[in-house]
């Protein structure tokens, strides 16, 4: 086992998928000579030439669609975004051309491609620079959508993710680039479409992904403090959503909390709520409660985004209200 | 040149060399596409076809010329307007018409219609409806064929309206700056839907956006069929043995509407007739009666033929079943890999270096 950050988990599988197939190539602003805005392509160039680590100008519709092109003609991009903030200029490739293509030529072109990079909020960087697309992007069909947390995810996942057959989004988080954890030293995938139990527990199911991931394991610290057993289940796949583990853990505990860096209205927590009362409401012993972004847009202020963001303390009060426990 | 050369005289005698039995091919392929688009607008009066239906008729040539200076490998990628091309490429007749029709048997198994034909095994590697969002991924198929080094080159078509959009700029910009391996076509039939080039563009030559790009550019009003070959096939030439990338501005007119719901009201009556005067594929009738003895009734018995061709089409859409219900999932997501080769074992390593201008930072 190595101790690694995301960011050194992610280029190790971008090198070792790069070098298993000469058709993988990586795509984007500053992933070549500038060794990556956030330095998960670091020696990538000087490994494998400008033509597999291809730096772009800034246009991502442009290099998106190119993406796009490219793997309808049999390569297997990886398309960096530096961050999802700027893939809306590039939606109408996201959406119209890479979800739909396969379905809409009745299955004459595949689509091999990912498109990664960070996702959510960050640190002080205002509203255009602080957007969470997990909903946006799982809304249309055709997209896989994968949500990292912790570096063995991150590998195993992004390895799944430019071996599959089909599009994927693929989120990672400006502010975990640096979180460390265990990367077994030899290979390993982790399917696309499973959920994990980071935490086991009994008497609430708290779901999240991503950003939230670490939100969710402090409120269960919280919550223990409280006599309150959380178990925490990282989806790290929002399409195809791993519902069963999320079922299996409510019909245990009955009482359930979804904690997403993300907006309230629309959001991906709220298809998880919508899931569990469609599929399982009978198990439920409380309403499905939600800590998310406030329904604002991200100031810039650090007193006003810590407001805003989802808090442990609040994820606490959530918890413990699904408890019927005395906050 | 300009629209108003539209014009002038026929061309006679013709700049480009060609033979009868030349001649009698390509004005037959010509006569395909439009019997088969006019067969096409009358099933959807009769409410047989629906959604948008955008024909192609007074620009045939360029669809038929591209099909003759392609090689096996090469692709077009167009727009929504895109029967001409899949007839010209060799599409089946009846899978197209039965794509209008929305049946089982159609192009994309009725899941695209007429904005959205893809028959791979011919070259056509697609018709995209949204305005210039195919543009990047031409730039994408032809960055492949560099990657591969297969020797392919990408044709993409676009109709002048597309040229204000970022996307069109965008997927410029890196065919350029990577020397890619594609032939830009805009198609200037002079009006994006209702509006008249003169009220987007604040020139009236497109093709002086090419050198920004490093493209060669080339312009041509479309009156005949060997002109626009001979054209497109010096362009094909530069991308495929230079990795040059081109754009051609081909100026053509559409005798219909943008589609069926449109009476074209912005055009007089005067502009089309003078268009319709100069039609490619009137001209070449007329050549063929004219200068190679090719009687009326030998006309009449080919475009009876054609005819008979595009009726069986319509008859076989007319009569295929509709998809099956359970059709509407199928292809969302690849779930048999080993049924498309192109995902299976690729072990070549001599993946060529990219084409990147070199910069030195020590100037």
């Amino acid at each position: 086992m190595a101790i690694l950050q995301i960011r050194e988990a992610l280029r190790a599988a971008l090198d070792e998928e790069m070098a298993r197939d000469p058709r993988v190539f990586l795509m984007g602003e500053e992933v070549g000579h500038y060794d990556g805005a956030y330095k998960v392509s670091q020696g990538l160039l000087a490994k494998y030439g400008e033509m597999r680590v291809v730096d772009t100008p800034i246009c991502e519709a442009g290099f998106a669609g190119v993406g796009i092109g490219a793997a309808m003609a049999g390569l297997r991009p990886v398309v960096e975004f530096m961050t999802f903030n700027f893939s809306l200029v590039a939606f109408d490739q996201l959406i119209n051309n890479a979800a739909k293509l396969h379905h809409l030529s009745n299955g004459q072109f595949t689509l091999p491609i990912v498109f990664r990079g960070p996702n959510g909020a960050a640190h002080m960087l205002s509203s255009t620079h602080s957007q969470a697309f997990d909903a946006l992007l799982s809304h249309p069909p055709g997209f896989k959508v994968v949500s990292i947390a912790t570096p063995y995810d991150a590998k195993g996942l992004l390895k799944s993710a430019i071996r599959d057959p089909n599009p994927v989004v693929f989120f990672e988080s400006e502010v975990m680039y640096g979180v460390k954890g265990e990367v077994p030293d030899e290979e390993y995938l982790i399917p696309i479409g499973q959920a994990d139990v980071k935490r086991p527990g009994s008497d609430v199911t708290v779901i999240t992904w991503g950003q939230g991931l670490p939100v969710a394991l402090r409120a269960a610290e919280l919550c223990a403090e409280d006599g309150i057993d959380c178990e925490v289940v990282d989806v790290r796949t929002l399409r195809p959503l791993d519902e069963k583990t999320i079922f299996d853990s409510v019909r245990k505990t009955h009482r359930a909390v979804v904690v997403a860096h993300e907006w309230p209205t629309c959001g991906f927590s709220g298809h998880i709520a919508t899931r569990i009362q469609e599929e399982i409401l009978d198990e439920l012993d409380a309403p499905v409660l939600r800590e998310t972004y406030e329904d604002v847009n991200m100031p810039y202020a650090e007193n006003l985004e810590k407001l805003v963001i989802p808090s442990a303390e609040r994820a606490r009060e959530a918890i413990l209200r699904v408890a019927y426990h005395r906050i | 040149m300009t629209a108003s050369d539209a014009s002038t005289s026929h061309g006679h005698p013709p700049k480009i060399p060609r033979t009868k039995d030349e001649l009698l091919r390509l004005y037959r392929q010509m006569l395909r596409i439009r019997r088969f688009e006019e067969l096409a607008a009358r099933a959807y009066t009769q409410g047989k076809i629906s959604g948008f239906l955008h024909l192609y008729i007074g620009q045939e040539a360029i669809a038929v010329a591209t099909k003759e200076v392609m090689e096996p490998g090469d692709r077009v990628v167009t727009t929504y307007r895109d029967h001409g091309f899949a007839l010209a490429l060799g599409s089946d007749p009846k899978a197209c018409m039965a794509e209008l029709f929305g049946k089982k048997t159609g192009l994309v198994g009725g899941k695209g219609g007429s904005m959205h034909f893809f028959d791979r095994k011919v070259g056509l590697w697609g018709g995209y409806a949204i305005v210039g969002g195919h543009v990047p991924v031409a730039a994408g198929h032809a960055f492949a064929s560099k990657y591969l080094g297969d020797g392919a080159v990408t044709f993409c078509f676009m109709g002048e309206g597309a040229l204000p959009i970022g996307a069109t700029h965008e997927g410029f910009l890196l065919a350029g700056l990577w020397k890619l391996p594609v032939v830009f076509v805009i198609e200037n039939n002079q009006y994006a839907m209702g509006t008249p080039l003169a009220r987007t563009s604040p020139v009236d030559d497109l093709t002086v956006r090419g050198p920004v790009y490093r493209f060669v550019t080339d312009r041509l009003v479309v009156r005949d069929v060997f002109e626009v070959r001979e054209h497109l096939a010096r362009a094909a030439r530069r991308a495929r043995e230079q990795s040059q990338p081109c754009l051609l501005e081909l100026v053509t007119y559409r005798f219909r509407g943008h589609s069926m719901s449109d009476p074209a009201k912005y055009r007089t009556k005067e502009e089309v007739e003078r268009w319709k005067a100069q039609d490619p594929v009137h001209r070449h009738e007329r050549e063929l009666m004219e200068d190679f003895g090719v009687t009326e009734e030998a006309l009449e018995a080919l475009d009876d033929e054609v005819v008979a061709e595009m009726q069986a089409a319509v008859d076989f859409a007319d009569a295929s079943p509709l998809p099956d219900p359970e059709e509407r999932f199928q292809h969302m997501y690849v779930e048999d890999p080993s049924a498309h080769p192109e995902l299976g074992p690729f072990d070549r390593t001599d993946i060529p270096a990219l084409t990147v201008r070199s910069f030195d930072p020590k100037g």
